[in-house]
């Protein structure tokens, strides 16, 4: 504990600190696309589509040609392994494409959650086995970023030490890892929507999660500034009775943060986690004019709130990939605005943009 | 982990945040004036003065009984026991006395280090028996933040995994007792400036220590934006051959900080460790004019820092008393710009002329 043996050159932590930064540039977030095959699954399954490889690139297709209008609210896109080799219609590589349109290509690397016995359902996360060499391949491939998901859930004694405990440690050893090969670790706790709990104790769990995540985090030696955290926001579960604003939720999400995540985060990038597209919006916008001081960028991580449009309007017809391109670049100029506390909600709550995406017991 | 028992009413809350709040309200710092009876010998004996009760007294009523401008730029006095039921020459109680200036009255309250078995000359801090009950009093006798201070060495083993785990507890426990108590906590884990080592190994024994202060706050449920930290600047050791400048001291100081203490904590005011006068108000000020971003105060809790030309201008006759608080009164002044990053050295009319040893390439 006493002597520093250096993790990374000087050099290394000002390669991170760059990727970092140019993600969360002001009024920029992430396009969270990693959605693995079976998750990819469910999307298709709400729009009459088939779950094949080919409809799975074209999707995405039609999300990453979206005009220059996009490059101005899209700091970085989370990948999936097979994404990352895909190619556009004509042959160009996803990667290039979205690399060489300023966007940083990140990559989801964990592989889904494994149980924790003894406890009430409780997971950890798996996908630490062979990660460096993994990692290494993907920055040759175009990644300078990585996404690991941890979930914890809220129940009547849940999440327990032993869940908050590991899955912090898992964290710091994928982030740990990730950085040794020049990526820059998205380090993503996400407590789940799911329950009854109210407001307060959803910021209660987060104030312990996000603790430990940050004991781990300097236990293991993670060079703070290289990385990025996507939390959850602070809301009550989904069944709770009581509705709150989304003032309640900014001022809870902040005085969470504020408790826990040290100054030299560069950006926290929140998960959308089960919101209808508007009430993302809105809810980040209200974050970002919290009156309380905000020393990391505030911005987004959205899958779901980016895309759901988008994937209604497509339904998997050719002659709607236009259409379905539009919805996103629309949901992304807005999520950039509320990234800077621009966003002025037309209140509108109908159509796709106001339906809850919350799926029960949410798994990618 | 689960549940929220909360310890603190939301108006105890307000209150413990907006006593922190005004004891570093902008510009102001605090006088350390609370050295054990043994210290004072230590102080007095170099200027040849008895160390006894009425020349004690006679040196704090110097102090206290200065202008009320010095308000300007003293937020708080920590008190020894003794002094707080001592009385001015013209009869009136030091706490009224410092409370009628506008100032907020704070007390020492631990009761000295205790060796750790098993370890190279480590130790902790007692004084936790009874701490409740002596805080119920000390807030009826006018306090209103309390001060408590370990401490840990740098050398080839130390500090050790346990005297930082043992430490960061048990100012934890002294915190949350404290704020039960309606008195701030100052939280002082005091890393000394002995030995040879360089400003980078300072640097990574203070992120450590500094996490684990932060985590064991969170597990005892301490309310942040109640507490103060009173930190050492990240220095080199007294007897490292190699000398840094008040810009890599500062750089190095708020890099551990931003890596470290949540933006929630209100104040940092930083102990002076056997820093000269003058040393201590460069640093600082150098500290408040670091280029990263500060979401915290950032001052002074100076003792010797303050005090050292007074108790030389006084030399324990009557006769110096004015020489003497003028003295105290120019450091307060001095210290108050500091703390703003607005102090200009007499004689230097020009900033680039200051001789900076600042490495460009040295990454914090």
């Amino acid at each position: 504990m006493t002597h520093q043996v250096p993790a990374l050159t000087a050099e290394q932590k000002k390669e991170l600190q760059d990727i970092a930064q140019r993600i969360v540039a002001p009024g920029k977030g992430i396009l969270a696309a990693d959605e693995s095959v079976g998750s990819m699954a469910k999307r298709f399954n709400q729009i009459g589509v088939e779950n094949t490889e080919e409809n799975r690139r074209l999707y995405r297709q039609l999300l990453f040609t979206a005009d220059t209008r996009i490059d101005s609210c899209i700091g970085g896109v989370i990948f999936f392994h097979e994404t990352l080799y895909q190619n556009t219609d004509d042959g160009t590589s996803f990667t290039k494409m979205i690399k060489d349109r300023g966007m940083v290509v990140g990559i989801k690397v964990d592989k889904g959650v494994v149980p924790l016995a003894g406890t009430d359902g409780e997971t950890t996360t798996q996908g630490l086995d062979g990660l460096s060499e993994r990692c290494a391949q993907y920055k040759k491939d175009g990644a300078d970023f990585a996404k690991w998901r941890c979930v914890l859930k809220i129940s009547e004694h849940t999440p327990s030490q032993l869940a908050i405990m590991e899955n912090a440690n898992v964290l710091a050893r994928y982030a740990s890892i990730c950085q040794q090969n020049g990526i820059v670790p998205i380090v993503e706790p996400e407590i789940l929507p799911d329950g009854d709990h109210d407001l307060k104790r959803c910021q209660y769990v987060t104030e312990k999660v996000l603790a430990a995540v940050y004991k781990a985090l300097s236990d293991h030696h993670v060079y703070l500034e290289g990385t990025l955290l996507k939390p959850n926001m602070v809301t009550p579960g989904h069944a709770c009775p009581s509705k709150v604003t989304a003032g309640e939720i900014a001022m809870a999400t902040v005085t969470a943060l504020r408790r826990t995540v040290p100054p030299a985060v560069t950006g926290v990038t929140f998960l959308s986690g089960g919101q209808s597209e508007e009430e993302a919006s809105i809810n980040l916008n209200a974050i970002n004019t919290c009156p309380l001081s905000k020393p990391w960028a505030l911005t987004f991580s959205y899958g779901r709130a980016l895309q759901a449009s988008a994937l209604n309007a497509w339904r998997g017809q050719k002659e709607n990939e236009k259409a379905a391109t539009e919805e996103f670049i629309k949901r992304a100029e807005v999520n950039g605005l509320a990234a800077l506390g621009k966003y002025i909600s037309s209140g509108d709550g109908s159509g796709a943009a106001g339906q809850s995406l919350y799926v029960a017991n949410h798994a990618y | 982990m689960t549940h929220q028992y909360p310890s603190l009413s939301p108006e105890q809350k307000k209150e413990l945040s907006t006593i922190a709040q005004r004891i570093v309200a902008p510009g102001k710092g605090i006088l350390a004036a609370d050295e054990s009876v043994g210290t004072m010998g230590k102080r007095l004996q170099k200027i040849n003065v008895e160390n006894n009760e009425e020349n004690r007294r006679f040196f704090r009523d110097l102090l206290f009984s200065v202008d009320s401008s010095i308000a300007n730029s003293i937020g708080g006095v920590i008190f020894f026991h003794e002094t707080l039921y001592q009385k001015s020459d013209k009869g009136v109680l030091f706490p009224k006395l410092i409370k009628e200036k506008g100032i907020v009255v704070g007390i020492k309250v631990d009761k000295g280090t205790a060796g750790l078995n098993g370890t190279d000359g480590e130790t902790t801090t007692q004084g936790l028996d009874g701490l409740a009950e002596r805080c119920a009093q000390y807030k009826k006798d006018g306090c209103d933040f309390a001060k408590w201070r370990c401490v840990l060495k740098i050398s080839d083993g130390c500090p050790s995994a346990l005297a930082i785990a043992e430490n960061a507890n048990v100012l934890a426990r002294y915190a949350s007792i404290c704020q039960q108590n309606g008195l701030v906590p100052i939280v002082e884990p005091e890393i000394l400036p002995d030995g040879d080592h360089d400003l980078k190994r300072c640097q990574y024994v203070t992120e450590k220590v500094l996490a684990a202060v932060y985590k064991a706050l969170s597990d005892h449920h301490v309310y942040l934006e109640g507490t103060l930290l009173k930190p050492n600047m990240v220095t080199a050791g007294h007897s490292c051959p190699k000398k840094f400048s008040p810009e890599e001291v500062a750089m190095a100081t708020v890099s551990a900080l931003r890596r470290t203490v949540p933006a929630s904590v209100p104040g940092i005011c930083f102990l002076s460790g056997g820093q000269s006068e003058e040393e201590a108000s460069l640093n600082l000020n150098a500290i408040n004019q670091t280029p990263l971003h500060r979401p915290w105060k950032l001052t002074f809790s100076y003792g010797r820092a303050l005090q050292a030309s007074a108790l030389s201008a006084w030399k324990g006759k009557q006769e110096n008393k004015q020489a003497a608080q003028n003295a105290f009164c120019t450091r307060a002044k001095i210290n108050g710009l500091a703390s703003r990053g607005e102090y200009k050295p007499a004689g230097e009319a020009n900033q680039a002329a200051t001789q900076s040893l600042f490495t460009a390439s040295y990454v914090y």
